[in-house]
């Protein structure tokens, strides 16, 4: 039995009747908890991703106030640390990482061409579990009981000894919600990429997004477990008393930071691989022709992915190691310069020989790649032993990795978000209003991080909450302060963008921007089943090069049917029934949500886990016993 | 409208092995499940350089009875288990409910076990790091058969009284999958902490 090419009368307007029916969204409770439509769900995580950066942001404000002239009073000493974690924590697992996978579960079903996500239920809990995590880490912070060792949680400042009361078990189970969530996004991607692309998508005609998210995906299936692993061992130290990190009964401070940074570097990747992915899409859209170098960026994205894992000591050179490891690991942290910089040369020489267009997506681009170039220059100089050494807990080390997280992955998405709106609203943003934010969001950021570098080198250190006016540091504080206020006018500015599409930007096209990837062959915004018929790939840029394609007939219509390929080629393998909505997966991640906080306060909090989520998760997964006989297909 | 289409219609509707999603899934979980346990592992040998003897002085090693007799139920357990395996891929119900039944006995059986090696590790868990650290391996692979304990039995009752569908059989295979993943990582947990602490 195989996939038959034919020619065919083919009735769209039956077809798309029967798939308004079998993927209509649930109503009610249904609809708010139970939706498993995985643009829903992303769009769900977007925004929860996004107000929790608002947050973090207004931290990050608070921050600024506070340190923007010499002995400020604002904030005391104990609430600066509280607030300082609790901003890096967020942005990093409550923002940065949750945001780009969303954004991958939003566009990977879209851009592979089929119907939903491999484990829609899965993907639901997922989410929720993120939720919670979230609400836990906030509520926390609200009453006085936020994480106050830093965004890493080094030991012993974080273990039991010095850190009596609840704010670290309150981060360690933040890390236990986020990673389940991030883990199951991960396996989703990796799926969804590999089984459910269209007909002849083979890997050589993958979009470079996708190909990025696939990468990133793989990252967060072996970095994660890696704190996973140390939050674990963290909180048993602190509740049960075990030893791991306990230097006096034979534990090890240093074990933290190997767990934690072998996660923790590749970590910066997973944020920063997807970032790559918005701009070598935005970059060929805007250029309008092929990228220059498809198969040397994917080696590049591959060849990231791998050294990732090799660097995290570089994060440990003032701890004392042996000299060669530090020498080898100063080499490894130069060496991966190398892909980034094929990836740059590929951007630039595809502007270069492009039509450009210049559209606000392609200014956010354009400011990352001004930013990140400074900014990798600066991680240059930290990864090499020597200077780290001097510059280590200053805050030129603050000013680096701002470069980093901003320029390079908060500038693309933000870009990514203005360019795939058209498509998730159905309306276009104002692209005056989007130049306006690039240019506001450009000297902010700039006026805020630069000065940092020289504040860093003046001997500033890190997570202090105040400084003398005898340092000489006043003034530059001052001007990195008023740049984080024209940052917030600039998001402000985004915001309002968006606020104004949804309720006046004019409706938007198909293909709005004339890109070449399926996403953009169904409507803006697309239906529920994504495609009326699945397509069938020819290329690598299917709405560049043949307009009217192939399309595949022949899917059952009145269940979520969609089509297996096989892993490499493509080739159509067999049909799948997806599952539709049910409130199970929201169940379960209360239950489990119980339990983990459960966990915070004793042990037994295991328990009460394994017992609430058992009769949720027997719901979720026993049949439901409907009648499956049917076999309304297509008519083909 | 007359168009080209491929149309798929006579493609099966069920299918086994790689070419499913839901065995990538599984050996998603199995990636993540296998770095975990491996990271944990590293981290052992990383603590157990603070010591002078592993264990450390005043603890004696680890019993290796119920353990050795794990090594060997489960691999025997791997049987039955390929045997339901077998049977799903044919999808005949009869033969999956038995060797799937043999197989959860197998499953209770490494549980009861499980408890009498935790008696034989000879130390706390908050005696000291190498205390914390065989506990902690012992207690994840614990886990995995915990986890599995409940999905075999509910596959079994399922396949027993649900209203069973064909995809069920496909469960019953990718389950067949994760038994082997913990079967295969038990040695080396096994030697790591029981057999180790025998050679310092
Ligand atoms: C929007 C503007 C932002 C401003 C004005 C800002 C400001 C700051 C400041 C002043 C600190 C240093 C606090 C100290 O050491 O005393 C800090 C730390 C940090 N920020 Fe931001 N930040 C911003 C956005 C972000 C973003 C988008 C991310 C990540 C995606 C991020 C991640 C971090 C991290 C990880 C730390 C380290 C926290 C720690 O020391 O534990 N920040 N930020
Ligand atoms: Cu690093």
């Amino acid at each position: 039995m195989s996939a038959e090419l034919a020619v065919r009368d083919v009735d769209d307007a039956a077809t798309r009747a029967a798939l308004e029916v079998t993927w209509a969204p649930p109503r009610g409770v249904l609809g708010l908890l139970g939706t498993v439509n995985h643009k829903v769900v992303a769009i769900r995580y977007i925004v929860s991703a996004f107000v929790f950066f608002a947050l973090a942001g207004v931290l990050a404000l608070v921050m600024r106030a506070q340190l923007a002239y010499p002995e400020a009073r604002l904030v005391g000493p104990d609430l600066y640390n509280q607030i300082f974690t609790v901003h890096g924590s967020t942005m990093m697992f409550l923002f940065a990482v949750p945001v780009m996978e969303a954004m991958g579960l939003y566009l990977v079903p879209l851009m592979v061409g089929t119907r939903n996500v491999a484990f829609p239920r899965l993907n639901a809990f997922g989410f929720w579990i993120y939720l919670i995590g979230g609400a836990l880490l906030w509520g926390a912070f609200l009453l006085n009981a936020g994480p106050d060792a830093g965004w890493f949680a080094y030991v012993p400042l974080a273990g039991p000894d010095q850190a009596p009361g609840k704010r670290i078990d309150v981060w360690a189970q933040m890390i236990t919600f986020t990673e389940l969530a991030a883990l199951v996004g991960a396996v989703e991607l990796v799926v969804t990429t590999l089984k459910l692309r269209a007909p002849g998508m083979s890997l050589n005609r993958v979009p470079l997004f996708v190909w990025a998210m696939l990468v990133t995906a793989f990252m967060v299936i072996f970095a994660m477990p890696a704190i996973m692993v140390a939050s674990t061992m963290l909180a048993m130290d602190r509740l049960v008393d075990t030893h791991f990190f306990n230097v006096a009964e034979g534990g090890d401070a240093l074990l933290w930071q190997h767990l934690f940074w072998f996660f923790g570097h590749p970590e910066v990747y997973i944020i920063f691989i997807p970032a790559t992915g918005f701009v070598s899409t935005i970059v060929q859209t805007f250029a309008r022709r092929p990228i220059v170098g498809y198969p040397a960026m994917v080696l590049s994205l591959i060849a990231t992915g791998f050294l990732g894992f090799g660097l995290w000591v570089h994060h440990m050179f003032a701890t004392g190691l042996p000299k060669l490891g530090e020498s080898f690991f100063t080499a490894a942290s130069m060496l991966i310069a190398i892909p980034t910089g094929v990836q740059i040369f590929c951007w630039l020489a595809t502007l270069r020989s492009g039509r450009v267009l210049v559209r606000a997506p392609l200014l956010y681009v354009l400011a990352f790649v001004a930013t990140f170039v400074l900014g990798g220059l600066s991680g240059v100089m930290v990864a090499s032993a020597p200077l780290d050494l001097q510059l280590h807990d200053t805050f030129f080390v603050v000013a680096h990795l701002h470069y980093v997280l901003i320029g390079g992955s908060v500038f693309p998405l933000l870009g990514a978000l203005h360019y795939w709106l058209p498509k998730m609203s159905g309306r276009m943003p104002s692209e005056g209003l989007g130049r306006l934010t690039v240019a506001i969001l450009f000297v902010g950021f700039q006026l805020t991080f630069f000065p940092m570098h020289q504040l860093g080198l003046a001997g500033m250190p890190r997570r202090v909450y105040t400084y003398l006016p005898e340092t000489g540091w006043g003034p530059l504080n001052a001007l990195s302060s008023v740049g984080a206020a024209l940052l917030g006018v600039a998001v402000l500015l985004f915001v309002a963008n968006v606020a104004w599409t949804l309720r006046r930007g004019a409706r938007a096209e198909d293909d709005p921007w004339g890109a070449d990837t399926l996403e953009w062959s169904t409507t803006s915004p697309p239906p529920a089943y994504n495609f009326v018929h699945i397509p069938v790939v020819e290329s690598r840029h299917p709405l560049w090069t043949h307009p009217s394609p192939r399309v595949v007939t022949g899917l059952r219509i009145d269940v979520r049917e969609v089509l297996v390929t096989d892993a490499i080629d493509a080739v159509p393998d067999h049909r799948h029934m997806l599952d539709g909505p049910t409130l199970y997966p929201f169940l379960t991640a209360m239950a489990a949500g119980i339990g983990i906080i459960t966990a915070i306060f004793t042990p037994w909090g295991i328990t009460v886990g394994v017992v609430l989520t058992l009769p949720p998760l027997i719901g979720w997964f026993w049949p439901a016993g409907e009648a499956i006989a049917g076999t309304t297909r297509e008519k083909a | 409208m007359r168009r080209p289409v491929l149309d798929v219609s006579a493609l099966p509707p069920i299918a086994y092995g790689s070419r499913t999603t839901i065995w990538w899934g599984v050996l998603g979980l199995i990636a993540i499940e296998g770095a975990a346990l491996a990271l944990t592992a590293v981290a052992a040998l990383y603590l157990r350089q603070n010591f002078m003897t592993w264990p450390p002085y005043g603890t004696p090693p680890p019993g290796l009875a119920a353990a050795t007799a794990n090594v060997v139920l489960l691999a025997l357990s791997v049987w039955p288990m390929y045997v339901a395996d077998r049977a799903a891929q044919r999808e005949r119900r009869l033969p999956v409910i038995i060797a799937l039944g043999i197989a959860c006995v197998f499953n209770v059986a490494t549980l009861a076990l499980r408890g009498f090696e935790f008696a034989a590790l000879n130390c706390w868990w908050d005696d000291h790091a190498y205390g914390s650290a065989v506990w902690l391996l012992l207690g994840m692979h614990a886990a995995h058969l915990v986890a599995s304990a409940i999905e075999n039995v509910l596959l079994l009752a399922l396949v027993v009284k649900g209203p069973l569908e064909r995809k069920h059989f496909v469960d019953v295979h990718v389950n067949a999958l994760y038994w082997y993943f913990i079967v295969a990582v038990w040695v080396p947990v096994y030697v790591l902490v029981f057999l180790a602490p025998r050679w310092s």
